[in-house]
């Protein structure tokens, strides 16, 4: 509508509850400064620096250049299921049908989003680590349901417990989300705390999503699938992806593998908000697990040397940091600085232009510590611990 | 654990023990020590840069000169080999199958230094029957290394 003097009035728009109960991220003012300032080291980053490789790219330009265009089959073409399945029984031990235990979705976070509409009604409480990633109390709320977060501790290696998880338990709690190797602090839970959670899960009868997309990233520890546990498999949901073994972030290829009504119930989700996974990704991802996995053997171990280096980095400079198992973060104490984790990465932005992820952004538990991404060149991680040690000399208390 | 410092090495010969230890959790001293070994035994033969001589715009030509050889009674290939080798203007030299039996890398400055090194020195090496050249007009890629830099995404600063 247009008033007599030209000026258009603004219409105020609605937006639902269910919208505004999720908090947009909680650094804006981080990424605002980060946009206005040049020259950065950014150590923020959440992907691997490596392109997928080249044979993977070859099948999805081949795919296109043969004209495999058209929709596939909603829970993903049956190659790529058959290919999963086989990949899952090889890797994990776990086996999983198919036809009906498998579905492709648009990368891990859309297994996340359905597996939470699917099985979480209004009002249902499911468990999460703090810190852990940011999707994780979102896509929970979103649902209709509440997260109730367990803290973890530097001093236990930021891995949830057990104990600390029962003490939670009320007759609302629906699930248990669990994501390790972590996002943001690169912790890696045991076999043995995995069984005591499954033994948990067994006991109040709850359902355990296990976001496991860093599964390929752990250094010098034995990585253990949760649903491949004694009698998980009933119980959990198994969340994968191709974006960080594969370097396959932006083709946005995940799955989700869990008892046939679960997938049943996600697939009637996927079938009208996604119909399908787009097809040349597919046809990538296809490539991705029958090709040879070299390439992924050579990334683990150039992200475990860029780990050492930084981890040993952090402590040199006086910054308390405990050794990351998994994924390619590291998590460092600020506290020694006196600063939130928000002032120590604005100020350390601003003064050496180096961005880190403040842990706040992260949950409660993530306060006073920072995130730094060693998916980077060493020269970059060398520059910006040299950087850092300034800062942190500059400001350390005591 | 050698292989560890190897594989380091070959990826960036600059690459310090100090840096060396940092990466592979040893000691500045274990890997030191390693790398002197390797030299030794000479595992580790040189260190190198790998230089693209046409952005250095410098005068330099290479070629590849398949040779191939008439068995000499007592004289095995490893002598013929040898002889070529010891010319500096041989840079590589190998022992292939197939239709010819050494591969031999030449480096000069201009095509008439090569050609002249083939028809008066390579090919009147006794044991040569013949020589097949092969000027390289323009390298692509190079011990792993893509000589025309490719334009690379530019990855979000932070994701979360």
């Amino acid at each position: 509508m247009t008033t007599q003097s030209g000026t258009q009035k603004h219409r105020k728009q609605h937006i639902s509850r269910r919208a505004n109960a999720i908090q947009p991220s909680g650094i804006r003012k981080f990424f605002d400064l980060l946009s206005s300032i040049d020259g950065v080291i950014s150590l923020g980053v959440g992907e691997p620096d490596y392109t997928t490789p080249w044979h993977i790219r070859e099948s999805a330009i081949e795919s296109i250049e043969k004209g495999q265009t058209m929709y596939t089959s909603n829970s993903g073409m049956p190659e790529l299921r058959k290919e999963l399945s086989r990949f899952l029984k090889n890797e994990y031990k776990v086996d999983y049908d198919p036809t009906g235990e498998i579905l492709i979705t648009v990368g891990c976070s859309e297994a996340l989003d359905l597996t939470m509409r699917a099985i979480v009604d209004p009002g249902d409480e499911v468990i999460i680590p703090n810190p852990c990633f940011v999707a994780y109390s979102s896509c929970v709320t979103l649902a209709g349901g509440k997260p109730v977060n367990i803290p973890t501790c530097e001093a236990n290696n930021f891995e949830i417990s057990a104990a600390d998880i029962e003490k939670h338990i009320t007759n609302k709690t629906r699930a248990i989300l669990i994501g390790y190797p972590s996002n943001p602090t690169g912790a890696v839970l045991s076999h043995q705390k995995l069984a005591d959670i499954a033994a948990l899960a067994k006991k109040y009868d709850l359902t355990v999503i296990s976001d496991e997309i860093y599964s390929k990233l752990v250094y010098g520890v034995e990585f253990t699938c949760f649903a491949s546990l004694p009698e998980m498999k009933e119980r959990t949901v198994f969340l994968g992806g191709f974006s960080k073994a594969y370097a396959m972030t932006g083709w946005r290829v995940g799955y989700a593998a869990a008892p046939k009504e679960i997938i049943g119930a996600m697939h009637k989700i996927h079938q009208y908000t996604m119909m399908c996974v787009s097809t040349m990704s597919q046809m990538a991802a296809i490539e991705a697990l029958k090709g040879d996995q070299e390439s992924v053997t050579e990334m683990v171990e150039d992200y475990n040397r860029r780990r050492q280096v930084i981890v040993k980095g952090l402590r040199n400079i006086g910054l308390s940091c405990f050794e990351p198992k998994g994924a390619f973060y590291a998590f460092p104490s600020i506290k020694s600085t006196d600063m939130t984790s928000e002032e120590f990465a604005e100020k350390l932005l601003e003064e050496e232009k180096v961005a880190v992820v403040p842990g706040s952004a992260f949950g409660q538990c993530g306060e006073g510590y920072i995130r730094c991404c060693y998916a980077t060149s060493l020269p970059d991680i060398e520059e910006a611990l040299k950087r850092m040690g300034r800062f942190v000399k500059k400001y350390k208390k005591g | 654990m050698l292989r560890d410092i190897l594989k380091i090495l070959e990826n960036d010969a600059r690459a310090t023990p100090k840096q060396i230890a940092a990466m592979t959790g040893m000691t500045q001293a274990e890997v030191t020590k390693l790398i002197k070994k390797a030299q030794d035994d000479r595992v580790i033969l040189r260190y190198k840069a790998i230089v693209n001589w046409d952005k250095a715009e410098n005068e330099h030509v290479l070629a590849w000169i398949g040779v191939k050889l008439e068995p000499q009674k007592d004289v095995g290939f490893d002598s013929i080999a040898e002889h070529i080798y010891r010319y500096p203007q041989a840079k590589s030299v190998y022992l292939v199958s197939g239709t010819v039996d050494l591969l031999v890398m030449v480096t000069g400055k201009n095509n008439h230094e090569i050609a002249d090194f083939v028809s008066q020195k390579l090919s009147h090496i006794d044991g040569v029957k013949e020589t097949i050249t092969q000027f390289i007009l323009k390298r692509y890629k190079e011990d792993g290394e893509i000589m025309e830099a490719e334009e690379v995404m530019k990855r979000q600063a932070v994701v979360l």
